[in-house]
C-alpha cells in the first residue's frame, strides 16, 4: 500500500516539478531522492508498518514476495536512473515530466504485485502501459518514434481490450473477480461455467503474453524496442517485463489448474515459440539494438517457465532472473546508448580504446547468455529447475538448451567485433564515472553469479 | 584445505599479470605460478592431504567440495606439468601483450584443476565451462587467420555439450533423496534403468564433445591447427582429458548398466574415429594438423579401452592419460620451435632438421617412438593394456584398432622422414638453438623413458580409483 499510495505522490510532485525548478540536475537529484523515499516506504511495510491502514476489501493484499518484488523494481530503477540520466535529459523540453512517468509506471507495477481481484489487474496494467505509450513517442520530432508510439498505442488497447473481455468471461463463469475464488478443476461432463471458464483464462493469457512481448503475441516488440529512445527502450525491457510477469504468474499459479491437462500444451506451445522466434530472429539482425530487442523476446521465454508450475524455484527463480536480466540488459542499453551508429561494426576495437567499458560489455553478455560466474547462469538453472520440477517433458527443457546455445551466437557477435576485430569504435564522449558505474552493475552479476542465494535471503523471514 | 592452492595460486598470478605490462616479469611470474603448483601436485602425491568442504549454496544445497583420488591426482600432475612446462618452452615466442595472454593461460589452469578436483557436481559444472571461457579469447585474439570463425565453432559446439550436461545434472539433483548436488547423492541416487540412459545420454553429448568421438570430432582439427600454439598444447595434452575424466568420474560409477548397455556402440564410434583420423594423418603435409589428427586417433583409443569396461582397459586409460599428454606436448613444443623459427608448418618446406639442429631432431624421433608407443617408452604401457581390454571384448575389434598401431607408424615415420632428414631446405637453414625449450623437451623424454620403463609408481598412483570402479 505504501509504495502505490506514495509512488503516485511522487509522480504528481514531479509532474510540477520543472515549474518551480528549472535545473534538470536538480530534477534529477529530487526523482532520485524521491526513489529512495519510495524504496524506504515499502520497506517500512515489508517490516508492518503503514502510511495508510486501508481496508481493501479484497482488492489488493500484500504479500511478502510481492513486496520483495517492489523493492527489487524499485532498486533496479534506480540504478537506471542513476545511469542514464543525462541521455534522459537530452530527450524532450523537460526531463521531470519523463521522471514523473517512471513514478506513474512504478504506481502501476506496485499494483501489479499485489493485486488480489482481475479488476486490480487491469488497472494496474492500464496505468502502467499509458505511460509506455507516451514515453515510446518522447522524441517527437522522429518519425520512427511517433509510428512506434502509435503501433503500440493500438495493439496495446486492443489486447486490453482482449484483457477486458477474458475477465468478464472468467466473472460470468464464477460470479467473482477474486483471484482466489473457488477453483472450478474440469470433471467429465464440462459444464457451461467451464467453458466460459477456460475461454476467459485463455482470453487473459493471451493478453498477459502480449505485455510481456511472448511468441506469437510478440509483433510490436521490435518495432516499439527499435523506434523508441533507446533509453526508454532500456527500461521498457527490463523493469516494465519483470513487472508484467510477476503479475502473469500471479494470476496463472493460481488459475491454471481449470485449464486441466490443455493448460501445459497451451504454455508449451508459446515457450518453445517463444524460444524459436526470438532467437532465430536475432541471430540475423544487422543492428544491436534490434538483436536486443529479439534478444529480450527470448529471454521472455525463458522466464515463462516459472509460469509452468507452483514451487520455491519457479517464485525465487522469476526474481532472480528478473534482476539478472534487467541489471545486464539496462548495462548493455546504456553501453548502446553511447554508440553513434547501432550496428555491430560500431563496437569493432573497443577493446583497444575503452578497455574498461569492453569487459563491463562482456560481462553483461556473457550473464545474458547465460554463462557461469555471471548471474545469468544461475537465473536460467532456476528456470530449468523450476520446469523440471513442475513436471515438464524433458524435451521442452532440451529444446530450451539448444536455443541458449544459439544465443551465444549473437551475444558473442559483438564480443568478437569489440576484441577480434580491428578498427575504431563509433563511440560518443564518455564522461569518466560513466563506467565506473556500469562496472557497479557488473559486479552485481558477478556477485550474484557466486552468491545467487543473497538475493533470498530476506525473502522468507 | 590445501587442495584450495590449485585454485588459488593460479588465480591470484592471473590477477598480477594483469597489471605487469613488462614482458619479462610477466613471464617469470607465470613460470612461478606453474612451478609453484607443480610442487603441490607432487605434495598431495605424497602426502595426504584431506578434502576440501565449504558452505556455498546453501538453498540449493550445493557444497564447494574439493577431492581428490588417483584419477584426479595424476590429471592434476599432468597440468601442473604442462603448464610450466608450456611457459618455460614458448618463452621466447613474440606474443602482442604477453602478460594477458599468460594471465588468461592460468585462468584457464584454475578452471582445469577445479574439473578435476570437483566433489559437486554443480561445482564440476562452473569449473567445467569455466576453463573454456579463457581459451575462447586465447584462440579469438592470438590465433592464425580463420580464428574467429574456427574458435566460435568450436565454443559454441562444446557449450552446447555441456548445456546437455546441465540438464543431465539438474535431471540427477532431481533423482536424488536428498537433494543435493554431492556426487555422494549422486551415486546413491538409485536410478531404474529406463533413468539411467536418459541421463547417461545427457552426460554423455557433453563428454563426447570434448574428447571428440566421432562423429562429433569436427571442430578440433581446425582448432588445433588456428589457435596459437601453446594454447593448442593446453588444448591437446590437457583439455580433451576432460572428457575421458568425466566418463571415468561421472558416467561409469553412477550409470552402471546404462553404460554397460552402451558400450558396443561407443566402441565401434571410437574405432571408426580411430581409423579416420588416422588416414587423414597420413594424408596431412601441414605438420600441426597432423599431429592434432594424431592425437584425435589416441584418444579415440583411449574411449574404445575405457568403453569396453574391462578393468585391465581402464588402468591402461588411466596410465595413458598421463603418458598421452607429456607425448603430445613434446610434439607440439617441437612443431612449435620449428614453426616459430621457419614460419612454416608445411613438411614439404622442411627437411635436414637433422644436419641443421641434431638434438632438436633426436628429441622428434624419441618423441616420435613414444607416439607410435614402442616398447621402453610410457605409451607401450598404456596401449598394451588397452588393446588387450579390446581383445577381451571383441578380437575383430581388437584387430580393427590394431590397425591404427600400423597406421601411426605410417604417418609419425613419415613425418620425422620429411623433417628430420635429406637435405637442408632453405626453411630450415634459418634455425638456431631455443635452449629452454629444449631443455624442457629432455625433462619430458626422461618423464617418457622413465614411467616406460618403470610405471609401477603410476599404478600404484590410480590404484583407487580402479578399485571403486570395478570391485563392486
Amino acid at each position: 500500500m505504501n509504495a502505490i499510495i506514495v509512488s503516485a505522490l511522487l509522480g504528481v510532485i514531479l509532474m510540477f516539478c520543472s515549474w518551480g525548478f528549472k535545473s534538470e540536475s536538480l530534477q534529477k537529484n529530487i526523482a532520485l531522492v524521491g526513489l529512495l523515499v519510495l524504496i524506504a516506504a515499502n520497506l517500512a511495510q515489508l517490516n508492518g508498518w503503514y502510511v495508510l491502514d486501508i481496508n481493501t476489501k479484497g482488492m489488493l493484499s500484500f504479500s511478502r514476495f510481492g513486496l520483495y518484488a517492489n523493492t527489487i523494481l524499485f532498486v533496479l530503477t534506480f540504478l537506471y536512473l542513476w545511469i542514464n540520466a543525462e541521455e534522459i535529459e537530452a530527450i524532450g523540453h523537460q526531463a521531470a515530466d519523463f521522471y514523473a512517468l517512471f513514478f506513474f509506471i512504478l504506481c502501476g507495477a506496485s499494483i501489479l504485485t499485489s493485486f488480489d481481484n482481475l479488476l486490480m489487474l487491469f488497472i494496474g496494467i492500464e496505468i502502467l502501459s499509458i505511460p509506455l505509450y507516451i514515453l515510446t513517442g518522447s522524441d517527437k520530432k522522429n518519425l520512427m518514434s511517433n509510428e512506434a508510439a502509435l503501433k503500440y498505442f493500438l495493439m496495446g488497447s486492443f489486447s486490453t481490450g482482449i484483457l477486458l473481455l477474458g475477465i468478464t468471461l472468467c466473472y460470468g463463469a464464477i460470479g467473482s473477480f477474486r483471484l482466489e475464488a473457488p477453483v472450478i478443476v474440469p470433471s467429465k461432463g464440462m459444464a457451461y461455467e467451464q467453458y466460459l471458464l477456460s475461454a476467459g483464462l485463455i482470453l487473459i493469457f493471451a493478453a498477459m503474453n502480449f505485455k510481456v512481448s511472448s511468441a506469437p503475441f510478440h509483433f510490436w516488440t521490435p518495432d516499439v524496442y527499435d523506434g523508441a529512445p533507446t533509453v526508454f527502450t532500456s527500461f521498457m525491457a527490463t523493469i516494465v517485463k519483470a513487472a508484467g510477469f510477476i503479475a502473469f504468474i500471479a494470476v496463472f499459479h493460481v488459475q491454471s489448474k481449470a485449464l486441466g491437462y490443455s493448460w501445459e500444451l497451451l504454455l508449451t506451445f508459446v515457450i518453445v515459440s517463444t524460444l524459436l522466434v526470438g532467437n532465430i530472429t536475432a541471430v540475423f539482425q544487422r543492428s544491436v539494438k534490434r538483436m536486443l530487442a529479439y534478444s529480450s523476446i527470448a529471454q521472455a521465454g525463458f522466464m515463462l517457465f516459472a509460469l509452468y508450475g507452483v514451487s520455491d524455484f519457479a517464485n525465487e527463480g522469476i526474481l532472480l532472473y528478473a534482476v539478472v536480466y534487467s541489471v545486464a540488459s539496462i548495462g548493455i542499453f546504456a553501453v548502446l546508448v553511447k554508440m553513434k551508429d547501432y550496428g555491430f561494426e560500431a563496437f569493432n576495437g573497443l577493446s583497444k580504446t575503452h578497455p574498461l567499458l569492453a569487459f563491463v560489455t562482456t560481462i553483461f553478455l556473457l550473464s545474458l547468455a547465460g554463462i557461469p560466474l555471471t548471474g545469468g547462469f544461475f537465473a536460467k538453472y532456476y528456470m530449468l529447475n523450476a520446469i523440471l520440477t513442475a513436471g515438464a517433458g524433458l524435451w521442452v527443457v532440451i529444446v530450451a538448451v539448444i536455443f541458449a546455445a544459439i544465443s551465444v551466437y549473437y551475444y558473442f557477435k559483438v564480443i568478437q567485433a569489440m576484441y577480434f576485430v580491428q578498427g575504431s569504435p563509433a563511440i560518443k564522449e564518455l564522461p569518466k564515472t560513466y563506467t565506473y558505474k556500469l562496472l557497479v552493475l557488473a559486479i552485481v552479476l558477478l556477485v550474484l553469479g557466486v552468491f545467487p542465494n543473497l538475493l533470498f535471503n530476506y525473502l522468507y523471514f | 584445505m590445501f587442495l584450495l592452492s590449485f585454485l588459488i595460486i593460479p588465480v591470484v598470478a592471473a590477477i598480477v599479470l594483469l597489471f605487469i605490462k613488462h614482458e619479462k616479469y610477466a613471464q617469470d611470474i607465470a613460470i612461478v605460478a606453474g612451478v609453484a603448483s607443480l610442487t603441490a601436485a607432487v605434495n598431495i602425491i605424497l602426502n595426504n592431504v584431506g578434502v576440501v568442504d565449504l558452505t556455498w549454496l546453501q538453498v540449493l544445497n550445493s557444497r564447494f567440495v574439493l577431492q581428490a583420488d588417483g584419477l584426479s591426482k595424476i590429471l592434476i600432475l599432468l597440468t601442473a606439468i604442462s603448464f610450466p612446462a608450456i611457459f618455460i618452452a614458448t618463452s621466447k615466442n613474440q606474443v602482442a601483450n604477453k602478460n594477458i595472454f599468460l594471465s588468461l593461460m592460468l585462468f584457464t589452469q584454475a578452471g582445469l584443476m577445479g574439473v578435476f578436483l570437483a566433489g559437486d557436481a554443480l561445482l564440476f559444472y562452473f569449473f567445467w565451462e569455466l576453463a573454456l571461457i579463457p581459451v575462447y579469447f586465447l584462440c579469438s585474439i592470438w590465433g592464425g587467420e580463420k580464428r574467429i570463425a574456427v574458435t566460435f565453432k568450436f565454443f559454441i559446439y562444446t557449450f552446447l555439450g555441456s548445456l546437455f550436461m546441465l540438464i543431465g545434472i539438474v535431471y540427477m539433483y532431481m533423482h536424488t533423496k536428498d537433494h543435493s548436488f554431492a556426487y555422494a547423492s549422486f551415486k546413491a541416487a538409485g536410478l531404474t534403468n529406463m533413468q539411467q540412459v536418459t541421463a547417461f545420454a545427457l552426460f554423455f553429448i557433453a563428454f563426447a564433445i570434448k574428447m571428440p568421438i566421432f562423429p562429433l570430432h569436427t571442430w578440433q582439427p581446425d582448432a588445433y591447427d588456428q589457435s596459437p600454439t601453446s594454447v593448442t598444447m593446453v588444448l591437446s595434452a590437457v583439455m580433451v582429458k576432460m572428457g575421458l575424466y568425466g566418463i571415468m568420474r561421472w558416467l561409469m560409477p553412477l550409470f552402471p548398466s546404462a553404460f554397460s548397455a552402451h558400450t558396443h556402440i561407443v566402441m565401434v564410434l571410437s574405432i571408426i574415429g580411430i581409423l579416420y583420423a588416422s588416414f587423414i594423418a597420413i594424408k596431412q603435409d601441414n605438420i600441426k594438423k597432423l599431429i592434432a589428427y594424431s592425437s584425435i586417433a589416441h584418444i579415440g583409443l583411449m574411449s574404445a579401452a575405457l568403453f569396453a569396461n574391462k578393468e585391465m582397459g581402464a588402468q591402461g586409460v588411466l596410465i595413458q592419460l598421463f603418458s598421452h599428454g607429456v607425448n603430445v606436448l613434446g610434439l607440439w613444443i617441437i612443431a612449435d620451435i620449428i614453426e616459430q623459427q621457419t614460419g612454416t608448418k608445411l613438411l614439404s618446406e622442411m627437411g635436414g632438421l637433422a644436419k641443421k639442429q641434431p638434438t632438436l631432431a633426436i628429441l622428434l624421433v624419441a618423441f616420435s617412438f613414444a607416439n607410435v608407443a614402442l616398447p621402453l617408452t610410457n605409451a607401450f604401457v598404456g596401449e598394451f593394456l588397452m588393446f588387450n581390454s579390446l581383445f577381451q571384448v571383441n578380437p575383430w575389434m581388437a584387430a580393427a584398432a590394431g590397425v591404427s598401431v600400423v597406421l601411426a607408424a605410417i604417418y609419425t615415420l613419415n613425418m620425422v622422414q620429411k623433417c628430420a632428414y635429406g637435405e637442408v631446405s632453405t626453411a630450415i637453414q634459418k634455425m638456431s638453438a631455443n635452449k629452454p625449450a629444449q631443455a624442457v623437451l629432455i625433462v619430458l623424454i626422461i618423464i617418457v623413458f622413465v614411467t616406460g620403463v618403470y610405471p609401477q609408481p603410476l599404478f600404484d598412483l590410480t590404484k583407487d580409483t580402479l578399485l571403486q570402479l570395478f570391485v563392486k
